[in-house]
Parts: C-alpha cells; sequence; structure tokens
C-alpha cells in the first residue's frame, strides 16, 4: 500500500511540519526511494537482517494454543530477533540510509524502550552518536531497556512534559531536531511527517513477505485467513500486513490498547476515541478535545501508550480493509500469563494485546491464524510479577 | 484602504511586536496586558493560543501555555479577549499564533470567520505548510480577509524564500535561529547577522520581523537594522512571570 505523492492514505497523512523541518523531511523525501532500491543497499540490509538480527525469524504453529481455541494459531517469532522485537528491521534499514544521506549523528524517541534500544544497537554497529528521548514515565516502567540503551552507548533524555510518555518523548525528539538540523531523526514507528510511515513500513514489510513465504514453503499454505498484530503506532501490524493487504481474502485484525477500558477515560484507543487531527507532523485519528488539544492516553504498555495511530493504519481501519479491536490492560496481562503457560513463550505486553485477540475471535477449525509477536517480555517482568504476585 | 498590517509597515520607524501568551498568567490577564502593551508604545499584538503539544515553541512558551490550559483558557474565551483589545485600539495589528490542529477542529472557515468577527488582521500557524495553505486553504483566508504569515529559517533556499515571500499577505517571520530555546545571550553571533544581510539583500515585497531569542533594546535595535521589525516572546512571558512586564517594555523603548 503506497501512499499518493504528498504522503496520503486516503484522508490520512501528508507532512505538516514547521518550516524548520522542511529542508529534513524534503531531503529525506527526495532520497528515500532511491537509495531503499539500491543494490549496494539491498545487499548491505539482507546481509544485516540475515546474520545480524538472525532473520528470517520462525513461523512457529502454536500447538497448544491451537488446541485450545479449535483453530491453527501461527506466531510470526519477531521477540527472536536481535535485540528482541521487530523494531531491529526498522532501525538498521534508516541507519544505512542516514549513513547514505551523509548523517552523523542520530536521534530517536521510544515508549517501550524496544526502539530505543533497537537504534542504540544500530548506533554502537556503526560508529554514530546517538540520543534516544523516552517519557519520564516510560524509564521507569522500562528500566531494563533504558539500562541496555545506556549501556550501548547512548544518551538516554527523559521528556517531563504532559503525560511523560511516547507522545511526549517525540514533541522532544522534534524539538531537538528542530534545534539540530544536521542530525538524522530515526523514527520507530509508522507516524511522523512523510515519508516516514511509508518508509518505516517499507523496512517491516519484510514480516509479511516472510510469513508468505513460510505459509507457503514450509505448510503448503497459499494464505492466511487472519493476520493479527498490536498496534500503537503501528509499525508491526503495518509490517505484518503489508503484503496481504490487496489479498481480500486474508482478514487484517489490529487491536489497540484500550487501558483501563475504552470509554474508562484512561485508554489508548486511538481508533475508537480519535477524530480526524494533526499530530507529529501527520493528518490521522487523534484522541483530543474539541478544541484541538490532544487527550494523554493510558496503557499498560508503554509500547501502545500513544495517542495517534499511523496514517495507512488509520485508513486500512477507517475502509474497513482492516478489522479494529482493543485490549484492555487485564485482558493483556491474562493473555501474556496464557501465552508463557501453553507454549513457554513470555510476550512482550505489547504483543499480548494482540494475543488478547484469540478470546474475540470466533475462528474456524480450518482457519490459519497468524499473530505478529512483536516482542519478548523481558522488559516487563516487573509488571508480570506485580501481576502475578496480586494474583495469588 | 489599507489594512492595519499595511499600515503599521508604512511608518517610518523601528518596529516592536510583543508576543504575548493567552490564558497566562490568570484565564483574564489578556485584555489588561495588551493594554499595558498598546499604551507603551508596541507596535503589533501576537496572542499566542495554547496548544498542549507546541512543537515549534521552546520551554518558557511551553509551560505558559501549559499554565493557561490548566487556568481553563479556550479558543471561544480568547476570541472574546480579542473583541476586547480590538475596542481599546482601531489600529493595532492583531496577530493569533497556534496550531494547525486548533483551525481544524474548530473548522477552518469557522476560525477564519471568527478571526474576522473579533478584529484579527492575521495568523501564524508554524505547522501549516506554504503548499497546504495554497492547495486547500487560501481561498478562505483571503475570502475572510485573514493575512497568514510564514516562517523563514537560517535553511531555507533563496527559492522557497522567494515562494514564501509571494505567497505571504502579512509580514515574513524571520525564525532568528533553530534554537527553540527562547533566550539568548545578549546579542547576535556573526551568521545570524549575515543571514539577515542575506535575506535583506533579497528585497523582498513583504515586509519582515525577525523573532525567536530576543531579548534586549540592542537586539531590537540592531533587528530592525535588517528587518522591518523585532518580535520578543519567551523573554516577555519571563518578565511576567516575576511581575516585570511593564519594566520590560520601558528598557525596551526608552
Amino acid at each position: 500500500m503506497k501512499p499518493t505523492i504528498d504522503g496520503f492514505y486516503g484522508n490520512f497523512g501528508g507532512a505538516f511540519v514547521p518550516e524548520m523541518l522542511h529542508k529534513n523531511v524534503e531531503e529525506l523525501k527526495n532520497n528515500y526511494l532511491r537509495i531503499l532500491s539500491a543494490d549496494a543497499y539491498k545487499t548491505e540490509l539482507a546481509d544485516l537482517l540475515k546474520n545480524y538480527v538472525g532473520r528470517p525469524t520462525p513461523l512457529y504453529k502454536a500447538v497448544n494454543l491451537s488446541k485450545k481455541y479449535n483453530t491453527n494459531v501461527y506466531l510470526k517469532r519477531e521477540d527472536l530477533n536481535h535485540t528482541g522485537a521487530h523494531k531491529i528491521n526498522n532501525a538498521l534499514g534508516q541507519i544505512l540510509l542516514a549513513k547514505k544521506m551523509g548523517k552523523t549523528s542520530i536521534i530517536a524517541e521510544t515508549g517501550a524502550g524496544q526502539h530505543g534500544v533497537a537504534t542504540a544497537t544500530a548506533c554502537a554497529l556503526f560508529g554514530l552518536p546517538c540520543k534516544v528521548f523516552m517519557g519520564e514515565l516510560d524509564i521507569e516502567r522500562q528500566a531494563p531497556n533504558v539500562a541496555r540503551m545506556k549501556m550501548l552507548g547512548a544518551e538516554v533524555i527523559p521528556a517531563l512534559s504532559g503525560s511523560r510518555t511516547l507522545k511526549d518523548a517525540t514533541n522532544e525528539a522534534i524539538r531537538y531536531w528542530i534545534a539540530n538540523p544536521d542530525t538524522y531523526y530515526l523514527i520507530g514507528s509508522v507516524v511522523g511527517p512523510h515519508p516516514y510511515p511509508d518508509l518505516v513500513a517499507r523496512l517491516q514489510a519484510v514480516i509479511s513477505k516472510e510469513i508468505k513465504g513460510q505459509l507457503s514453503a514450509e505448510n503448503n499454505i497459499e494464505n492466511p485467513d487472519y493476520v493479527i498484530a498490536c498496534v500503537g503506532g503501528g509499525s508491526n501490524a503495518a509490517g505484518a500486513f503489508y503484503h496481504f493487504i490487496d489479498n481480500e481474502d486474508v482478514k487484517l485484525v489490529a487491536v489497540e490498547a484500550a487501558g483501563e477500558g475504552v470509554h474508562s477515560g484512561k485508554s489508548a484507543a486511538t481508533f475508537q476515541l480519535g477524530s480526524l487531527g494533526v499530530i507529529h507532523g501527520n493528518q490521522t485519528l487523534v484522541m483530543q478535545t474539541s478544541e484541538g488539544q490532544i487527550i494523554e492516553p493510558f496503557s499498560i504498555s508503554a509500547g501502545l501508550d500513544y495517542p495517534g495511530i499511523g496514517p495507512m493504519l488509520a485508513e486500512l481501519l477507517s475502509s474497513k480493509r482492516c478489522i479494529g479491536l482493543d485490549a484492555t490492560d487485564k485482558e493483556a496481562l491474562e493473555a501474556a500469563k496464557l501465552l508463557t503457560e501453553q507454549e513457554g513463550i513470555i510476550p512482550a505486553l505489547e504483543s499480548a494485546h494482540a494475543i488478547a485477540a484469540l478470546e474475540k475471535i470466533e475462528f474456524k477449525p480450518t482457519d490459519v491464524v497468524v499473530i505478529n509477536l512483536s516482542g519478548r517480555g523481558d522488559k516487563d517482568m516487573a509488571t508480570y510479577m506485580k501481576y502475578v504476585k496480586n494474583e495469588n | 484602504m489599507k489594512t492595519r498590517i499595511e499600515q503599521v509597515f508604512k511608518q517610518d520607524k523601528d518596529l516592536l511586536n510583543i508576543f504575548i501568551t493567552a490564558g497566562y498568567p490568570q484565564i483574564n490577564s489578556l485584555p489588561n496586558i495588551a493594554k499595558e502593551l498598546i499604551n507603551q508604545g508596541v507596535d503589533v499584538l501576537e496572542i499566542g493560543m495554547p496548544y498542549s503539544d507546541p512543537l515549534a515553541d521552546g520551554e518558557v512558551i511551553q509551560e505558559a501555555s501549559s499554565i493557561a490550559l490548566n487556568n481553563g483558557i479556550t479558543i471561544n474565551k480568547i476570541f472574546g479577549q480579542v473583541v476586547e483589545i480590538r475596542r481599546m485600539s482601531d489600529s493595532i495589528p492583531l496577530i493569533l499564533m497556534g496550531y494547525f490542529n486548533q483551525l481544524l477542529q474548530v473548522g477552518v472557515e469557522e476560525f477564519l470567520k471568527k478571526s474576522k468577527k473579533s478584529g484579527v488582521d492575521g495568523l501564524i500557524i508554524p505547522d501549516l505548510p506554504v503548499e497546504v495553505y495554497l492547495s486547500g486553504y487560501k481561498e478562505l483566508f483571503e475570502q475572510y480577509g485573514i493575512k497568514i504569515s510564514f516562517l523563514i529559517t537560517p535553511q531555507t533556499s533563496e527559492e522557497r524564500i522567494k515562494m514564501l515571500d509571494k505567497t505571504c499577505t502579512s509580514f515574513l517571520y524571520i525564525v532568528s535561529d533553530n534554537s527553540l530555546t527562547g533566550t539568548s545571550s545578549d546579542g547576535f553571533n556573526k551568521e545570524q547577522l549575515a543571514y539577515f544581510k542575506r535575506i535583506k539583500a533579497l528585497e523582498l515585497s513583504s515586509p519582515t520581523m525577525i523573532g525567536f531569542g530576543i531579548s534586549s533594546k540592542n537586539m531590537v535595535v540592531e533587528a530592525n537594522k535588517y528587518a522591518d521589525g523585532a518580535i520578543i516572546g519567551s523573554a516577555y512571558i519571563e518578565a511576567i512571570r516575576t511581575n516585570e512586564g511593564v519594566k520590560f517594555i520601558e528598557m525596551l523603548t526608552s
């Protein structure tokens, strides 16, 4: 799914940036497609993904979950990537792009810290200085990832404004970029001004490309019936859906974070609560007041705690090409527990939202259901331990 | 008939544009502050509409915006306060500065209509790119007679500056440098002066005002050598915070 020349997917997208960022965004827009399609770039990235990241990631048939739900559940094991999530696919792709564009320093925003770790890792590998902006609240709740970023040599800068989460980290990263236009802003999701949503979607599209190949080669299955992914900004969903979008036989399911309940006032269910607005340089669905003030989102999962949604996902959901579901904090915690007990896999809290969809859809015994397990749960152990303790 | 903006730039004198966040420090402070500024001879008033996520603002204005929103300021209240200010002076240009999402939610046409009705002369919307303005909103702005400013930065190419100049219907906002910190040491550096000279040499048709990081009389005088005026925001908000707004303007205009 490609945007228009101005970066629009239907009514969503575009580049609403202050004049201070015009040159940077324009430079990226004029170069990214050329660089991404160059043979040397493709070879270098493919090599890194294979030998450094460990791709292709397995497509594992979850036998116990399949039995429990009387269907065929496959997990795309993005959690087995180096650094523990799908974020590294994008970070490496963009760092190669930044190098080709002659950039010498990198900044990034992060929510759960997975994109921050992936970026810090890529910067360590290529010897580039790295600053990661992270909400103060997220620094507290994702401490292991903060320690990893620091050990990898990145400077972690706390965002102290607003709800002190991903939205605010993104604001601070953009402000730093305005003040330091020579730096390269390595955005972690399919958000931001055009061409970032398209750029990140292309770099994550490797997920759906592999799913397609693995279903057909290893399982003799032409197409899945469902592809399910969690969505905050939407990068793992965009990647898992990408090569299936034009095939209407494949049902795409995006699970957003409902926090304490969609209408509880403490939620990050942007598709259900949002209206058309502008956030972080693109026009999309935004949780906001009638006067356009952004509403602070809420989710137990730092990676989904975002009041917007990538423009491509907004279009897929609005046009009903994609089914929108939600999972509450509690449902996500239960899903994490279930996956751990049934399959011996501890998922990231974000990915647990996708697992929670198993309870919400009536599958046929013949259905092939692919869930993108976008990340692993090491970073969430403190939250999980607290939950287990409260339960017993 | 010349517009208020045209009238003010016709004068052969140094011009001072003061930015003030609506709803700060108290929800109803704006009309009183404006009254003082008008009495003290400030030439243009720029009124900031507080926004939850002000990407193009430095810390001082972010903080003021956040306090103003907590005070309960709304866009309708701001328009009401603008009406009061317009009653105090029929000649001073009143410029609203805000973010595009605020216009989108009110409805761009409704926003322009309300602006006109309450006596606003122009808008500065940093995250409304000139391309989007041209393709989607130019006619509406013209229909309601609301003028628009565009920003020029040290990175803006000459070709683009000329395009912005042609499209601008108010004054061009020359961003003195990209850092959003809002304050600076006293005086512009060599690179900044070279940049101002470069802009001046283009002999643009729109009036120009230099803003960002201006905090002293010296800098106001200097800015007026290269442009048609100076804009002060953060330094004035700081002065208000410490109850020294009047004294600060006296210092600038003495």
